[in-house]
């Protein structure tokens, strides 16, 4: 009968050494709410476990140079509690309490939503319009990557043998800049988006957009930063015709698949309306600070 | 396969057990140390049956391993009367006929307990967002979110 | 409106449930929670296919797996021959059952079982099976039920012949029956009339949900006496069910039920017990079978999807003419799907002269359904109050106003058969409508919507005993399982006859060999019949009081009387004797005739038939395609509410059944024909934050046949939400949905289709 192996390493060069040693054989554990949940399904059959959640520096939220480091095994109840992070990247904190209920939040984290590499985890398009990085410790040291980067198709992520994400850094937000994110699922909780769109948005003294950021979820193998839904607003006093071009634009990126919880057709026009409706958020934020 | 040896407290008293390393801290609850107030009714943490505290926090046990309770502290349904005292929330539960066949009723009050003890007072609409994780099939919640009301109204009229 | 005026002491009141400590402590034992020593984990090996000849099952290296103790398949399992067998409340297919729990030459549907392993740990079982080969020649499937019914669709069962149609066909097809019923001349009726409404609606399968997963535990001994542990809604049904599959007497099997975590109808039949019971023989060790969430979707019983043509006709002045529906009802992969009481409800609240119901009940590649709630009639109802609201539109007529001016009443003759007597639908109409609900205001994109539902409501064979202990208290022994706070209903009228206090009275439910057969917890009987056999049980009680303080006074047992609790002389001329209560009687009893007990076993008639009434208003998102209930209120006529906390319970619970149906819930085929949404995720129920605080207005025109006026109320609320949603949504937006769920893409997508911009109404 096959063995596994639980270890619960205080450091991440031992996670790494650990994760590096056993390859695809092993898996960080951090909320386990999307790992034990595939392993109880039988979906995946890994021989090591690796618990990150006795390094402190995995559970730590911390202010650093004008923004946060949020570490990536904090669960969404504890960043929910941060009022410092709520206030700065609201748009943020709200996808990541979007992911399942109570009970998840008090386990899920960053970390895990990002690299289970689902394309339709809500926190990612958020941290991708956000601009957030992620701080990747390897065999071979420690590299900064955007959160855009990551994913790569349903399910797989451009970390390396033995990478490990450690922590997310939220910039410091810039002047008169908001953020918001928005999803589409059938009940008011408890599903998996079915479209997500995270919005950022940087106003000028007259309230002209200097500078935007769209991330979509859900609707692509990956989740998507799209530079041409950004490219709407940018310039224009996010007027309803620049909103239009926004929804246009955010609808243009969707490659998205039918499937038990939405059609392509569906997808493509919801993302539209959700980027519409998630920059008019984004800028009421983005005029209030 | 070498089973792991865990120490672990429960409702404030010390325990051991020992488990499988793919074992959940609801099977361990459940068949190692005989709690079976916590309920499985999906093993994939969307009906909340097996809500449990784990270090304070409101967690779904099929979604923990019970190795990782080691050195935690766990808090479960069984844990909730103060000796033969019900929690106000037990004794709501009772008199607004919040359960009809029961198999969701130790969640829910897992739950409830633990949306109360941070906020004394909340709406009608927290309580549903936040109870949003535990399911019902049979009273189509109604009675449920009357009875977290009423507790509480009663809890802030004691404390 | 229960309350004291009636003149009740206990009955109408809501006092706390004697089985609600345990509940609320984590005390209760459900079904998967009951452990033996030695007990091995039972696990089942099911098709991954939709359709598959099994051309045979080698499982010799699954028994070379360390901890393996027994592997059992269709083999272990006598062949029981094709056709009906009466046992307990009515006709039943054993073979189908046998082939259902243990699949026998054929898979019919994703998730039947193949085979099953008991070993000394779960991950021993699971390796089992991994380990099991099963030959499978994947044969074409069908799982849509209009599909099903063409000529050349893939064949489920080579000898099902269409019953019902004359001459009988000479060759087999997916459909199984057909059945009519009707009243009048309808094409007459619709010469008469001068407007007609048509309409097709669809509806999606659905599962009960209840949040318990079937879980078994069996012990069968060396001399062949077995004990069953599980959750069902009727012990005595497990015992019969299990009999036949095992081919073993019933005598031969005790069933001791646990508490029951939610049925709706899903646990009126077996599936793991009698796997469980092959295992324990096999292995001659306690076997557990606990299913997981996914195998509760995939294997048991949902009910139909179904497909419905309505068409109705009225003068202008809004008198029905003619009211005509054509039901096809996917069964599953056995038939036995609800479309006939689909046919003998769809009409049933309305006094219509002229009507007609024909009925289609086809097998497709799906898990075998089971009853849920209410069997076959929402799905009719969706059809008929669908169109009935399109014809209150057509006439100008308030929707209420015109079933009202149609609506069934005391002698009105329904198209299934009888004659109404006493009933209460004119009265949930007329409360619908007297309601602030009806006359709220509306903000954009708002709509309100009404349907009514009619339920049968049954009695059947029940028993019960009422025993006095030595210090003045009273057990119930109530045979049936207690899904919804029966316990506190039965005590209330025991409660109520015996005259003692609520309190003092305790109910138990017990196992097979402690009372006499009982029918199942279902058809909303229990609290009418059952309780009629506890009144029963409790009045010869009252009986034997009264005779031994007789004895006690040496007067005529007529010269005693029963009032609050106390035996009394009938009049001063019987003598002057201090009230002899029921505590000293029972204190005595040694001296006067020994221990006092009743003891009633019943077949109960004149179940009064029950109609509701909803109100629902929703808001519907243009661009999303979201509906959002704002508000919900259920009108019934209850008879009397026993418990009535309990009784607004069911109204609450059926209604956010019927609004999940109508909304989101719905089984999700792949081409391949498995299930893609075997889970709480993606088959959504609806949670707390989908829904409103639901008002109840519970109506009692009492039910003459039942000592206190109960009538059966669980299973008509779940009934008219479908209609009610849709209707509300069609007055939202002005779109019809014909095809429920109304999800989101389905409802954008109609939205989108009907963007001729057409105002709402």
């Amino acid at each position: 009968m096959r063995s596994i192996q639980y270890e619960a390493p205080a450091t991440v060069d031992e996670a790494v050494a650990r994760l590096a040693e056993a390859g695809d054989k092993a898996r960080p554990l951090a909320g386990g709410t999307d790992l034990i949940v595939q392993m109880r399904s039988r979906l995946i059959s890994p021989e090591v476990i690796v618990d990150v959640k006795n390094i402190p520096e995995l559970l730590q939220v911390s202010e650093e140079g004008g923004g946060f480091r949020v570490g990536a095994a904090v669960p969404g109840a504890v960043l929910g509690e941060n009022e410092a992070v709520v206030a700065m990247w609201p748009g943020v904190v709200e996808a990541f309490e979007l992911i399942g209920s109570t009970q998840i939040q008090g386990r899920a984290s960053l970390g895990g939503n990002l690299c289970n590499g689902s394309p339709a985890a809500d926190s990612t398009p958020a941290m991708i319009a956000a601009g957030v990085t992620c701080e990747i410790a390897g065999p071979n040291g420690r590299r900064e990557a955007p959160v855009e980067d990551l994913v790569t198709a349903p399910g797989e992520t451009s970390l390396g043998r033995g990478e490990l994400v450690v922590s997310f850094f939220l910039p410091p937000r810039p002047a008169r800049t908001g953020d918001a994110y928005l999803r589409f699922i059938p009940r008011t909780e408890m599903d998996i988006a079915v479209v997500g769109v995270g919005v950022c948005v940087t106003l000028d003294d007259g309230g002209t957009c200097t500078g935007a950021r769209v991330g979509l979820g859900a609707v692509a193998p990956r989740p998507l930063l799209v530079p041409a839904a950004a490219d709407a607003l940018v310039g224009t006093r996010l007027d309803d015709g620049a909103m239009a071009n926004l929804a246009a634009a955010a609808s243009a990126a969707c490659n998205p698949i039918d499937d038990k919880r939405g059609t392509k057709t569906y997808r493509i026009k919801v993302a539209g309306v959700l980027a519409r409706r998630a920059a008019g958020i984004a800028s009421e934020r983005a005029r209030s600070n | 396969m070498a089973k792991r040896h865990v120490t672990t407290t429960v409702n404030g008293e010390p325990r051991e057990f020992l488990c499988e390393v793919d074992q959940t801290l609801l099977d361990a609850l459940r068949d190692e140390l005989g709690l079976t107030g916590s309920k499985e009714g999906c093993g994939s943490g969307d009906c909340g049956a097996c809500s449990v505290m784990l270090d304070g926090r409101l967690v779904c046990s099929c979604l923990a391993l019970a190795v990782e309770a080691e050195g935690r502290e766990v808090e479960t349904i069984e844990g909730m009367a103060d000796g033969d005292r019900l929690h106000p929330l037990q004794r709501t539960f009772l008199e607004e006929a919040a359960l009809q066949c029961g198999i969701c009723t130790p969640g829910f009050l897992v739950a409830a307990k633990a949306l109360l003890d941070r906020d004394p007072d909340p709406s009608e609409t927290e309580i549903r967002y936040w109870l949003a994780g535990n399911l019902c099939r049979c009273t189509g919640y109604d009675k449920i979110v009357r009875a977290v009301q009423k507790a509480a109204v009663e809890m802030r009229a004691e404390a | 409106m229960s309350d004291s005026a009636s003149g009740f002491k206990w009955v109408g009141t809501r006092p706390v449930r004697p089985d609600g400590l345990d509940k609320v402590t984590g005390r209760a034992n459900f079904g998967a929670d009951f452990t033996m020593p030695g007990m091995l984990v039972g696990r089942i090996l099911r098709s991954p296919h939709a359709h598959a000849r099994v051309a045979g099952i080698d499982a010799s290296a699954a028994l070379a797996v360390p901890g393996v103790k027994a592997v059992v398949t269709a083999e272990d399992f006598p062949e029981i021959p094709d056709g009906d067998l009466m046992v307990g409340e009515g006709p039943m297919n054993f073979r189908d059952l046998s082939c259902n729990v243990m699949a026998r030459g054929k898979v019919l549907y994703d998730g039947h079982p193949v085979a099953a392993v008991a070993a000394t740990s779960r991950a021993a079982a699971e390796e089992a099976l991994d380990r099991i080969r099963v030959d499978y020649e994947v044969l074409p499937h069908v799982v849509d039920v209009l599909e099903a019914m063409e000529p050349g669709a893939p064949l489920l069962h080579e000898n099902l012949f269409t019953e019902g149609v004359d001459p009988k066909p000479d060759r087999p097809s997916n459909v199984a029956s057909r059945v009519e019923f009707s009243l009048g001349d309808v094409e007459a009726g619709f010469a008469e009339a001068d407007v007609v409404v048509e309409g097709e609606y669809t509806t999606e399968a659905v599962h009960q949900g209840y949040i318990e997963p079937h879980a078994a535990v069996a012990s069968v001994g060396e001399d062949g006496h077995c004990t069953v542990w599980c959750s069902s809604q009727g012990q005595f049904m497990v015992r019969a069910y299990c009999a036949k599959l095992l081919g073993v007497e019933n005598s031969r099997i005790r069933v001791i039920p646990s508490e029951i975590g939610g049925g709706f109808g899903g646990k009126t039949t077996i599936y793991v017990e009698p796997v469980a019971l092959a295992l324990s023989r096999k292995a001659g060790r306690p076997v557990k079978i606990v299913m997981d969430r996914d195998e509760v979707f995939r294997a048991t019983g949902p009910t139909s999807s179904t497909h419905v043509k309505v068409r109705i006709g009225a003068t202008k002045d809004g008198r029905i003419t003619a009211g005509d529906t054509e039901l096809r009802y996917q069964a599953g992969a056995f038939s036995g799907s609800p479309v006939q009481l689909g046919c003998m409800t769809a009409f049933a609240p309305y006094h219509l002269d002229h009507v007609r119901a024909v009925g289609y009940d086809v097998v497709v590649n799906r898990p075998k359904c089971a009853a849920y709630r209410a069997p076959g009639a929402p799905m009719a109802a969706f059809g008929v109050e669908s169109a009935l609201d399109e014809l209150a539109g057509k006439l100008g007529m308030d929707p209420l106003e015109l079933r009202l001016a149609n609506a069934a009443r005391e002698g009105t003759k329904a198209a299934y058969g009888p004659r109404f007597r006493q009933i209460g639908y004119v009265e949930t109409v007329e409360a619908a409508l007297a309601h602030e609900h009806y006359r709220a205001a509306l903000g954009p994109n708002q709509g309100r919507g009404v349907a009514s539902g009619f339920w049968f409501n049954i009695g059947g064979q029940s028993s019960a005993a009422v025993h006095v202990n030595e210090d003045g208290t009273a057990v119930v022994v109530d045979p049936n399982p207690d899904i919804g706070g029966s316990r506190a209903s039965m005590a209330i009228m025991a409660a109520e006859v015996l005259g003692i206090d609520y309190d003092r009275v305790r109910p138990i439910v017990p196992d097979t060999s402690s009372i006499p057969y009982s029918d199942m917890t279902g058809g909303s009987r229990v609290t009418f019949a059952v309780g009629m056999a506890v009144v029963e049980a409790a009045k010869q009680v009252v009986e034997e009081l009264r005779s031994r303080a007789a004895k006690v006074w040496d007067v005529d047992v007529d010269g005693v009387v029963w009032e609050n609790g106390e035996a009394r002389p009938a009049s001063s001329n019987v003598g002057e004797f201090e009230p002899l209560s029921l505590a000293a009687l029972a204190e005595g009893s040694a001296k006067t005739g020994g221990p006092i007990s009743g003891q009633a076993t019943i077949n109960a008639r004149g179940a009064g038939p029950g109609f509701g009434t909803h109100v629902c208003d929703v808001e519907v998102d243009p661009d999303t395609g979201r509906v959002t209930v704002l508000r919900y209120t259920a009108v019934q006529d209850v008879g009397r509410a026993i418990h009535p906390s309990y009784v607004e319970g069911q109204l609450q619970g059926g209604a956010a059944q019927g609004i999940g149906w109508a909304l989101n819930e719905e089984y999700v085929y792949s081409e391949a024909g498995t299930l893609e949404n075997p889970g709480f995720l993606d088959y959504r129920v609806p949670v707390a934050s989908d829904l409103p605080m639901i008002d109840t207005v519970l109506v009692e025109v009492p039910n003459p046949r039942h000592p206190y006026g109960v009538r059966g109320v669980g299973e008509v609320p779940i009934i008219p939400p479908l209609a009610a949603v849709a209707n509300a949504i069609r007055h939202a937006c002005g779109t019809r949905m014909n095809h429920l769920p109304a999800s989101p893409p389905r409802l954008l997508a109609a939205l989108d289709a009907a963007k001729l911009p057409e105002a709402a109404d």
